[in-house]
């Protein structure tokens, strides 16, 4: 498929003063989905993210017409989300596809905990991870697409299913079914769960702090403190592990951010509970990755090395169990 | 001792890295990541022998057993899934503190859950 070609034919579709794309590139990453950056002849500068042609669907990966309609549906709730500009038809000749608005920043962990050019917004970046997680669990659920539920249980059931079918012997993980099994908390109200709200979703502007939150594939309904667990993953603060948020911020900030614009009062503990299981989640992930190269679909070094991150979760784990 | 993969398979996935064109990315990454395959190669011959030895010793006394490491590992892994020792008693947890810290300076030496488990203690 000629994507430069199907854009530029589109382009007066996307902005009434554009007659062709220019500079289309496709970006590196994103196994399931291809992310193109293009720009419009009037300047408009655009994303276009599309299904690869004849690429497997994953069985969690949400339709892309689902996570267009669920960015358009946060937006108004003061969530900031790329601005959705078309879902694409099949006379668009891009298959399963959408475009949004191009946002300017960064979403490498890496540089956003570290970089100078970040430290006048890091502090205050957790408690607006908050702020804007409280905005997205408020999102009314009538008229959202369809989206499966899953509470703490089920979560769990789900991660032992696979890490058993991976035939891996791993007692840290054996103890950690356990331990968060006898914990696992009740869902009380299902809200709409972002899902994958972490460092690498995040486009962080150096001037106006976070500005997008990407990457809905994951979005399903259930207990609001699981997106708040998520970003506390040590896997993705890039060394900065006194900062739990994320790398940049506490856990007292995300909180009182969540709380602040209206979010359902969350414990500490439950969002440790959650920070828990996603380090767990995070380690079954590893060991399907690394499946991939086991079972010999994707013989590649990088599928063979990822596998070798489980033990960063397995110490992670320990750490949450010990204290 | 280490799994999912073990030396072997990582030898073997080494084996099969091509050299890519100059200045293409996705070749450049993959570099990186066989750098990061041979480092942890060749952490894992010098460090690997003695951590498991070392984690048999904890695992007799812990289990009251006798064997070789994957035996007595799986018989860890049972006795926790099925409740006959707890998720939190304290000298599993500590076995599995001296493991993780002896595997991480293998797999991913400057990790920062090192530092964290180790401020903590």
């Amino acid at each position: 498929m000629d994507v430069p070609a199907a854009l530029s034919a589109l382009a007066p579709r996307l902005s009434p003063g554009a007659t062709r794309a220019t500079n289309a590139r496709r970006l590196s990453g994103g196994a399931s989905q291809e992310t193109w950056t293009f720009d419009l002849d009037d300047g408009t500068p655009l994303i276009l993210r599309r299904r690869p042609t004849g690429g497997a669907m994953s069985a969690a990966a949400l339709p892309l017409s689902t996570e267009a309609a669920l960015q358009a549906a946060v937006a108004p709730r003061g969530a900031p989300v790329p601005e959705v500009v078309r879902v694409c038809e099949s006379a668009d000749g891009l298959g399963e596809a959408y475009v949004m608005r191009r946002l300017d920043g960064e979403t490498l962990g890496k540089r956003i905990v570290r970089d100078e050019a970040f430290s006048a917004v890091r502090p205050g970046l957790a408690r607006r991870c908050g702020e804007v997680l409280a905005a997205i669990h408020a999102t009314p659920l009538d008229g959202l697409p369809p989206l499966a539920t899953s509470d703490a249980a089920s979560e769990l059931a789900r991660y032992e299913t696979v890490y058993r079918q991976s035939g891996a012997q791993r007692p840290v993980f054996e103890a950690a079914f356990r331990w968060l099994a006898d914990r696992a908390p009740p869902l009380e109200r299902p809200v709409l769960v972002h899902g994958d709200f972490r460092n690498g979703n995040l486009m962080i502007s150096p001037e106006a702090g976070l500005i997008g939150v990407l990457d809905w594939e994951l979005a399903h309904l259930g207990d609001p403190a699981e997106d708040l667990g998520w970003i506390c993953v040590n896997s993705w603060r890039f060394g900065e592990w006194r900062r739990p948020v994320g790398g940049f911020g506490d856990y007292q900030d995300l909180l009182d951010g969540h709380a602040a614009a209206g979010g359902a009062p969350v414990s500490l503990d439950r969002l440790l509970f959650w920070q828990a299981l996603g380090s767990l989640k995070w380690g079954v992930m590893c060991l399907m990755m690394y499946a991939s190269f086991a079972s010999g679909a994707d013989r590649s070094i990088e599928r063979a090395m990822i596998g070798r991150r489980a033990s960063e979760t397995e110490i992670d784990l320990v750490l949450l169990m010990a204290t | 001792m280490i799994t999912h993969p073990s030396a072997a398979e990582l030898t073997e996935a080494l084996k099969a890295v091509q050299t890519g064109p100059p200045g293409d990315a996705r070749a450049a990454f993959i570099a990186r990541v066989a750098d990061n395959a041979r480092a942890t190669l060749g952490r894992e011959a010098a460090l690997g022998p003695a951590a498991e030895a070392a984690a048999v010793e904890r695992l007799r006394d812990l289990l009251a057993l006798d064997g070789n490491f994957a035996t007595l590992n799986e018989e860890l892994c049972a006795r926790l899934a099925d409740g006959r020792l707890a998720p939190l008693n304290p000298a599993v947890l500590a076995h599995l503190k001296i493991s993780l810290v002896d595997q991480i300076a293998i797999d991913q030496p400057g990790y920062s859950g090192l530092a964290a488990l180790e401020a903590a203690s």
